[in-house]
């Protein structure tokens, strides 16, 4: 099966975010500024195009074989944008726990912890609602449209 | 803080815990119809609906009067459930006479959204000939719900719901 490359099979980005979710669970276990940058770094190249993400990769190659071909598939924009969230949370935890700020760090990790996880367990994505109280608050025009 | 295990640990139990308890009652929440709006939208009957603020600017949304029940999705460029429930909502439309599906950018009507207290994707209002709104529902519906959600406009097409019931 070979999808656009506008519209995912929903599945792969909740196994991204059950994995995700997982390394934010040791990354506050060990309180590692490096695991949350490693982290950051799979956000950032799944918020190029989500199909990169090394998770969703081990899913095309391992798991999505085993299964029924979706029976709805969703647009690519909303899972960038929370990839983008991802990164900025992850990002705040990398440095928190680098620099040695550690309750910065836990705090953003315990945040990116509860999106990966209502991600990846209701299929809920606190980013994506969050960007129209976002737009409702600033208010200015954007070129964005919905995606058809 | 120390960024011992044990903290870290119990602050990822409590994030678990409490992110279970706010999914479940998203999922018991999402798609259910409340009615609501009529309040903060005062509509008169049918024959003066032209002078009517609210009914002005749902017709400005692409709302027509007459129609018995409208489907008035707000959705947005980042909406994972905005693709479903479009589908829904067309569905619905095509099954049901007098039912009409609109979908609007919530993002190109900041107006709107403000005044009709949009504050997430999907929202989809019904809204009635009169052009008040009977109900939301925030969140992707079932099929079942928007069909349960127009039924009472359907079966009565005066001005009273109730007689259907």
């Amino acid at each position: 099966m070979t999808p656009s490359r506008s519209l995912l099979d929903p599945r792969g980005p909740r196994f991204a975010a059950a994995v995700t979710a997982a390394v934010l669970v040791a990354v506050l276990l060990t309180g590692s500024g490096w695991l949350a940058l490693a982290q950051a770094a799979v956000f950032a190249v799944a918020s190029v195009h989500p199909r990169l993400n090394p998770y969703a990769l081990l899913y095309r190659a391992v798991i999505a074989p085993r299964l029924a071909p979706p029976a709805e598939l969703e647009p690519v924009e909303p899972v960038r944008f929370a990839q983008l969230a991802g990164l900025a949370f992850t990002l705040v935890a990398a440095a928190g726990y680098l620099t040695g700020a550690a309750l910065l760090g836990l705090v953003a990790a315990a945040l990116a912890l509860a999106a990966a996880f209502l991600n990846a367990a209701f299929g809920l994505c606190l980013g994506c609602e969050a960007y129209l109280v976002f737009r409702r608050v600033t208010g200015r025009p954007m070129a964005a449209r919905v995606a058809r | 803080m120390d960024p011992s295990p044990l903290a870290g640990g119990a602050v990822g139990a409590v994030v678990l815990v409490g992110s279970t308890v706010y999914g479940l009652w998203r999922r018991r929440r999402d798609g259910a119809f409340r009615s609501a709006g009529g309040a903060e939208l005062p509509a008169r009957s049918a024959n003066d609906d032209a002078s009517d603020d609210g009914s002005a600017l749902l017709r400005a949304l692409g709302v027509e009067a007459g129609i018995p029940a409208t489907l008035l999705q707000f959705s947005s460029a980042f909406c994972a459930p905005c693709r479903a429930t479009r589908r829904l909502c067309g569905e619905v439309s095509a099954l049901l006479d007098g039912v009409r599906h609109v979908e609007v950018d919530a993002e190109s009507h900041l107006e709107a959204v403000r005044a009709l207290e949009i504050w997430c994707t999907p929202t989809v209002l019904v809204v009635d000939a009169a052009g008040r709104i009977a109900g939301r529902a925030t969140g992707q519906p079932t099929k079942a719900q928007l069909i349960a959600a127009v039924a009472p406009l359907l079966a009565a097409p005066t001005e009273e719901p109730e007689v259907a019931r």
